[in-house]
């Protein structure tokens, strides 16, 4: 049953706590995209300074990460809610575990840029290669903020079946690497580099997909995680 | 791991997988409610009301004040005859036979479906002679039969530890939370096959709450239960199944862990989140 309305419960506080909650998620989710962003820009652009500023923000993802926790437990205790404002809480407990390590993978690609900067010192445009699979997870994770800010389903399977094309853009990104690898043995600690950081956005769209199904349990009560994708169209459906 | 070890882990995880309300599973229906309509003079209180209440398992009722759910709790044993203005047509089917057919013996009926109230109401007698109470109108007063009756149902209801020195005080001496579960030992001592409990832990204290809830539990492994409780947290704890009632309707029944978490009707969903409808 969909049932996307948070206000309207007879406690205005209750309404009060949900709407805080959710924007709270909200804010996590825009801090994160944030860190995706910049710490891509550091890679690419070869700017130590910009990567430095991304780990060091992490910690603000951290710290929501636990004023979130700490406020879907207080609800629970204080409330018992159910229904559609328990999966929400069950919800928001997952997403912003996710949230975290997106968080998590920005920093470390922070720290590759860094770490490729003093291999090769500031040679800027060398790694466009990572441009448009980082593109493409970026675009994946905010559509699905946007659904959790929208409270929506539909475009769940849309956005979990971009995740294809993260993997083959990942598969030829790999085969491009060992290419250059047994061009040149020199290259091999770049590449490797190169390769870490394109895991780690691989991981982003994973994420990503992961926000999706928590939200269709949000939403539809719907267990989809580890089905099909025909199977989450159904679902989604409500078939 | 040996083989036998990786046989118990392959059981424990077919068990863990079913859960505990595992829809394969087979239900043998005590009660079947059908197209019951009750009218209080002018006033409709049940409308169309048909549901199935399994066996050995506990029901619960829950909805606002006046939807109906202790009328439809009392209906099951009749209660309901002693309201001059209630008229009711349906069927209610216990074991398959209509219990409103004129053949049928209301005092054997309450026999069969014992029922407890929302406050504690022990007769100002023993707490002996409250449980035997039911056996002595039936006609039995053999001593041995009694005082093995007594022992069973005071332990049944939880509460033979606590009254065991004391069975020849007077019952009204006992806690709320005790007195309640004297009550409930006075209803199984007849050993009925259906239990009622109307608001059975709204006037106790938390720790006498969790007592019954416990007590509950237990019985359900002898009995078919339905409770009404306002107390949506209490349905959600002890109840296998749980119906939502709502202006003399019934809205939606299910199992209790699919309806607190997933409820199909939004009425429901608006209710037990506590939202205006």
């Amino acid at each position: 049953m969909d049932n996307t309305n948070i206000g309207h419960h007879i406690s205005e506080q209750f309404n009060k706590e949900l709407e805080d909650i959710r924007n709270h998620v909200l804010t996590m989710g825009g801090l994160v995209e944030e860190q995706i962003e910049q710490a891509i820009k550091a890679f690419t652009t070869s700017d130590v300074e910009l990567a430095e500023q991304v780990i060091k923000q992490d910690n603000q993802i951290d710290a929501l990460e636990k004023v979130l926790d700490r406020e879907c437990m207080q609800i629970m205790a204080l409330r018992q809610p159910t229904a559609f404002d328990l999966r929400l809480l069950i919800t928001v407990l997952r997403i912003i575990n996710e949230l975290e390590r997106v968080g998590d993978m920005a920093e470390h690609v922070a720290k590759m840029a860094i770490h490729l900067s003093n291999i090769e010192g500031n040679k800027s445009e060398s790694y466009y290669e990572i441009q448009h699979i980082a593109d493409l997870v970026k675009a994946m994770l905010h559509d699905a903020l946007d659904a959790f800010a929208r409270m929506t389903v539909e475009q769940v399977p849309a956005i979990t079946g971009r995740d294809e094309n993260v993997d083959r853009e990942y598969a030829s990104i790999i085969r491009q690497q060992i290419t250059y690898m047994m061009e040149d043995p020199r290259n091999i600690t770049r590449t490797i580099n190169v390769l870490w950081t394109v895991r780690s956005l691989e991981r982003i769209g994973d994420h990503a997909c992961n926000i999706c199904e928590h939200l269709v349990y949000m939403i539809k009560g719907e267990d989809v995680r580890h089905i099909s994708r025909a199977e989450l169209e159904r679902k989604v459906k409500g078939e | 791991m040996t083989t036998e070890q990786t046989r118990t882990h392959a059981i424990d995880m077919n068990s863990i997988l079913r859960g505990r309300d595992s829809a394969s599973e087979q239900l043998e229906i005590t009660i079947k409610i059908e197209n019951l309509n009750l009218h209080y003079g002018q006033k409709q209180a049940l409308h169309n009301v048909s549901m199935d209440i399994p066996k050995k398992r506990v029901t619960a009722y829950i909805g606002p004040s006046g939807c109906g759910k202790s009328t439809l709790l009392r209906c099951i044993n009749r209660m309901n005859d002693l309201v001059d203005s209630a008229k009711i047509d349906g069927k209610i089917l216990l074991d398959n036979e209509n219990i409103y057919d004129k053949s049928v013996n209301v005092a054997a009926l309450r026999r069969r479906v014992g029922m407890v109230f929302q406050k504690p109401n022990p007769f100002p007698k023993s707490i002996a002679e409250n449980v035997a109470y039911g056996l002595r109108i039936q006609g039995i007063n053999d001593k041995r039969t009694l005082d093995e009756t007594i022992e069973s149902a005071l332990r049944g209801a939880a509460l033979w530890d606590e009254v065991k020195d004391r069975l020849n005080d007077n019952a009204l001496g006992l806690s709320g939370g005790q007195q309640q579960r004297l009550v409930i030992a006075r209803a199984i001592a007849i050993e009925p096959e259906v239990l009622l409990l109307d608001e059975p832990a709204s006037a106790l204290d938390p720790i006498s709450t969790l007592k019954i809830e416990e007590l509950i539990n237990e019985l359900k492994e002898k009995y078919t239960i339905v409770i009404v409780t306002h107390n949506m947290q209490q349905a959600a704890r002890v109840s296998d199944y749980t119906a939502f009632m709502y202006m003399g309707e019934l809205i939606e029944i299910g199992n209790t862990s699919q309806l607190f978490t997933n409820p199909k009707k939004k009425q429901t969903e608006d209710y037990i989140t506590g939202r205006y409808g």
